[in-house]
């Protein structure tokens, strides 16, 4: 991201590093920078630094290094309880001596909204997570997931211009996962709010973010909007990390031009790919190309791609799709998806195919 | 609506047993009732577990339960009285003090052999201490009488022996007295148990006399005297009965028996000695006399208005002695203005239990919060220091304050040579209130932060965080979200440090002077100098009753759920 396109960004991230214990980085020089009104997924493995960052935006942590900004204004000089940030935590930190109703009206009562205005923004709250009959429960009387959704309202009844989530659905079950993630993303939208929003749930992220910021080891490996990021991966973390990916290791032979180069595979053969991090002959490289972007069917391949032999391993009925397992070039992992057409084969184990791809798909990666 | 409640599998109906009894009752395999088989098997169970508290049980009954309980029967037990003089308080009986004169001739009577007994078994000095709690001089007033009781006796002695040389002969006296005919077996064991109940000793073996059911009847005083010389001699002092030279309470009796006494018709052993003695006609000295001479206060009505208002077993004299009240013959009175000092005390107490507990949640509550909160290896220091007062002994620390806030002491040189205070005026800072609560807020704050910390360490600091992200500010956040979290804390911190401090003893006892001072240092008092114990016991009582008031009141008001000590 362009630091210039910090002045009009609403949340900005300059060159932050922090660290907790004086000896290791936790954070590594991010650089990130949000407009108003957009929805960004954090996501990443355990441990990685997302909450860390969450922390450092709401003001709870202070970076070692570096600024963030707010609106303009680094946030140092802005006490917590200023920013009107909304925040939902990792494990909710609803008061447990408060109803929920309470609990939802303890950021109108500290910003001295009268009682009848109260009330009814509580009641509204409720209403938009559905839990509308259950403000005059404990927390602890709440489901996970009841819970989770008062944690959300709480956070966005004072009507809050960024609201940061730190995995949020963590505890729910698929189907009320998925909900959920539909009434999170149309309430940002709706009410317009900026949202940083962590999980390490890749569909998640995919489904329902503008930007993914892919978090590792302290380090944004790739910014991008969900559809870039799956077919277009930077690096090998993200191309493994997003979806499932076929990978082969082998080495530069010939850079062929700006977006070809030739890679000799370590199983024996010779393909086309893509450079995207390899720069020079020789270097190593891991190629990486998507199950569903191995054609089977020679009449579909432009003329002159290469073409590996394969083996089949497993044939899988799932459905909509058949999902068949090969050995190609030494790698006995390599997973091809083919759509459940009229016309579509279906292979016997142990038969023998020949599979090809189009340049473009398949990317050379660093190793 | 995906958050619909999903309804879980219907359990399934209880597993049935074998077969079904006749009103539908399961049974078990063996035929019994399944409830039975079920109440077997946990019986088993609660047995075992019984078992395993077992010591503890027994420890804390012996140690604790049965304490408390000898400690709750004392402050009403009151049998010293019916114990030590029986006869002088029945003869009271129907005797009224309203009427304003001494009791008449019979109680005076009742009074001397009792008394004489009670002095040869060295009780009556005891009784005239239990009396003094309530009327002061009736401990003199016992102990001279006793000491006199001989001489009346002596007297009648040297008279008698002018008579017949025999009177003052063991065997004589024994062989008059045992007589012929049937015995009266049963008036001696209950002498006996008189005697039991006087010494609270059990004495067993034989007494190796009983009169004769016709000496009785001629001579009951003489019966009485000589019955209780006899168990006396023979289950006290070990000796035969008939070499001992008789008391001199039985000649008091013979004399007294020989006014009325129809002898001529008598003929048992010695009856000549008898009827020669009676025609002696010795003059009879009467007892209300002989007790005015000892010791004019026994014509005092008030005196015997004293002995009969606590004659009765059980008497609620120490409690309300306790509260600064007395059992007077007329009923229940406050004590005069200047020897109220219990109710004083008791209010004192409170008071200084509440500054106290109030002092260490003020000085507890930043400590227990950065021990909480630092970490772990800064926490793990700063509680050391917390623990360390409970490494050096109470009395150290203690007159360690006394060195600190004496008026020669550090705190004072320290502001003299600031010049904040006067030389000349130097701070009273100890042997007062002052003192008392200084040294005892630092003696019981451990009990305060203990918990307090155990608690907040239970509170994450994401509340913290997630107030002030909804616009708290540090106060909001604190007041409105973690001190609420925290009360439990300082419920369990504060009953620990107010009952602990409320039974306080030592600290008061060397730092607190006269103004300073519990109301356990009047208990203690009680118990090792004035020896009332049953005061003693009294104000104990109430001080449990009021700890389990107060302890009543909290869990009505604050909820005994919201104590954690962990
Ligand atoms: N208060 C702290 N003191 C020291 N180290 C910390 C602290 N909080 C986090 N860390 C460390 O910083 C690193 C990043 O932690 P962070 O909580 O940001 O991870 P995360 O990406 O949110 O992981 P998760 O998905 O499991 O929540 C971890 O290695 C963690 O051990
Ligand atoms: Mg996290």
């Amino acid at each position: 991201m362009a630091l210039d396109a910090n002045s009009e960004a609403f949340v900005a991230f300059e060159r932050v590093q922090k660290s907790y214990d004086g000896e290791t980085l936790v954070v590594k020089d991010l650089n990130l920078s949000m407009p108003k009104g957009e929805f960004l997924t954090m996501l990443g493995p355990s441990g990685s630094g997302k909450t860390t960052c969450l922390m450092m935006l709401a003001g709870f942590e202070t970076a070692t290094h570096g600024e963030i900004m707010l609106d303009g204004t680094p946030i140092n000089n802005i006490p917590p309880h200023k920013r009107g940030i909304g925040m939902v935590f990792q494990n909710y930190a609803l008061f447990p001596h408060m109803t929920v109703a309470e609990n939802l009206s303890f950021p109108l009562e500290v910003r001295k909204i009268g009682k009848s205005d109260r009330e009814a923004k509580v009641k509204r709250a409720l209403d938009m997570v559905q839990m509308g009959e259950f403000g005059g429960r404990r927390p602890a009387q709440l489901s996970g997931g009841q819970q989770q959704r008062i944690a959300l309202a709480r956070a966005l009844v004072f009507e809050p211009e960024l609201v940061l989530m730190d995995e949020p659905l963590g505890a729910l079950d698929k189907q009320l996962r998925e909900h959920m993630q539909f009434e999170i993303t149309r309430l940002a939208h709706d009410l317009g709010i900026t949202t940083v929003y962590v999980t390490h749930d890749q569909t998640e992220a995919l489904t329902m973010s503008d930007r993914v910021a892919v978090f590792n080891d302290g380090r944004i490996q790739q910014l991008a909007p969900p559809d870039q990021l799956y077919e277009e991966p930077e690096n090998s973390f993200v191309a493994q990390f997003i979806g499932e990916n076929n990978t082969m290791e082998g080495t530069i032979k010939e850079i062929t031009g700006e977006r070809t180069c030739l890679v000799e595979l370590d199983g024996g053969a010779t393909i086309a790919a893509r450079p995207v991090n390899v720069s020079q002959p020789g270097e190593r490289t891991r190629v990486s190309i998507r199950p569903e972007r191995v054609e089977m069917d020679r009449s579909r391949l432009q003329d002159g791609v290469h073409l590996l032999k394969a083996e089949v391993l497993e044939f899988v009925y799932m459905g909509d799709i058949f999902r068949t397992r090969l050995r190609v070039a030494g790698n006995s992992d390599f997973v091809v998806k083919t759509r459940n057409a009229p016309d579509q084969r279906r292979l016997k184990k142990g038969e023998v195919v020949e599979i090809g791809w189009l340049p473009e798909d398949c990317r050379a990666l660093d190793a | 609506m995906s958050d619909t409640t999903q309804t879980g599998p219907i359990p399934d109906k209880p597993a049935t047993g074998d077969e079904t009894g006749k009103h539908g009752e399961m049974l078990s395999a063996d035929g019994r009732s399944l409830k039975s088989s079920l109440n077997r098997a946990l019986r088993r169970q609660k047995l075992r577990a019984l078992m395993l508290i077992a010591p503890l049980l027994i420890f804390v009954l012996v140690t604790f339960i049965a304490p408390i309980a000898d400690m709750l029967f004392r402050s009403v037990e009151n049998d010293i009285v019916t114990n030590t003089l029986p006869g002088t308080v029945e003869a009271l009986d129907d005797w009224d003090h309203s009427v304003g004169e001494a009791p008449g001739e019979g109680v005076y009577d009742a009074l001397y052999f009792d008394l004489f007994l009670a002095a040869e078994a060295k009780e009556h000095t005891k009784l005239g201490t239990r009396l003094n709690y309530e009327q002061t001089g009736l401990s003199s007033l016992f102990r001279s009488s006793g000491r006199g009781l001989d001489d009346v006796g002596d007297d009648y002695l040297d008279a008698l022996e002018e008579v017949d040389e025999r009177w003052g002969e063991g065997d004589f006296v024994y062989r008059l007295m045992t007589g012929t005919g049937p015995s009266e077996t049963g008036f001696v064991a209950d002498r006996v148990r008189v005697l039991e109940k006087m010494t609270s000793e059990t004495l067993p073996g034989d007494v190796g006399f009983a009169p004769s059911e016709e000496i009785r009847q001629l001579l009951p005083a003489t019966t009485l005297a000589y019955t209780d010389f006899a168990t006396f001699t023979a289950l006290v002092e070990e000796d035969v009965v008939a070499e001992e030279d008789p008391w001199e309470a039985v000649y008091v009796g013979l004399i007294e028996d020989l006014q009325t006494a129809d002898v001529a018709s008598y003929s048992g052993p010695e009856a000549e000695a008898l009827q020669a003695a009676k025609a002696a006609d010795i003059p009879l000295v009467p007892l209300k006399q002989f007790f005015a001479d000892e010791d004019g206060d026994w014509l005092d009505p008030n005196v015997w208005a004293t002995i009969q208002t606590y004659s009765p077993k059980y008497t609620s004299g120490y409690f309300l002695n306790a509260v600064d009240m007395q059992l007077t013959p007329d009923g229940i009175s406050m004590r005069p203005e200047n020897q109220q000092i219990y109710l004083k005390l008791f209010k004192r107490t409170m008071f200084m239990s509440l500054v106290i507990t109030g002092s260490c949640i003020l000085l507890g509550y930043p400590v227990a919060w950065l021990l909480a909160n630092l970490p772990a290896s800064r926490a793990n220091l700063l509680m050391i220091l917390v623990l360390l007062p409970f490494w050096t002994s109470l009395l150290v620390r203690t007159s360690a304050w006394k060195v600190m806030l004496q008026q020669q002491g550090v705190i004072n040189d320290v502001l003299v040579w600031l010049g904040l205070v006067d030389d000349m005026n130097r701070l009273v800072m100890i042997n007062n209130q002052f003192g008392t609560i200084v040294a005892m807020t630092h003696i019981l704050l451990p009990f305060m932060i203990l918990p307090l910390y155990s608690v907040m360490q239970g509170i994450p600091p994401t509340y913290l965080r997630a107030a002030k992200s909804l616009g708290a500010t540090n106060w909001t956040a604190f007041w409105r979200v973690y001190f609420p979290q925290s009360v439990p804390g300082i419920g369990a911190g504060s009953i620990l440090v107010f009952i602990l401090s409320i039974g306080y003893y030592i600290t008061p006892e060397i730092v607190g002077g006269t103004t300073g001072t519990f109301i356990s240092n009047r208990i203690a008092y009680h118990i090792s100098s004035s020896l009332n114990w049953g005061l003693a016991a009294a104000l104990g009582s109430i001080l449990l009753a009021v700890v389990l008031l107060l302890y009543w009141a909290y869990d009505r008001i604050v909820g005994i759920d919201n104590v954690k000590l962990g």
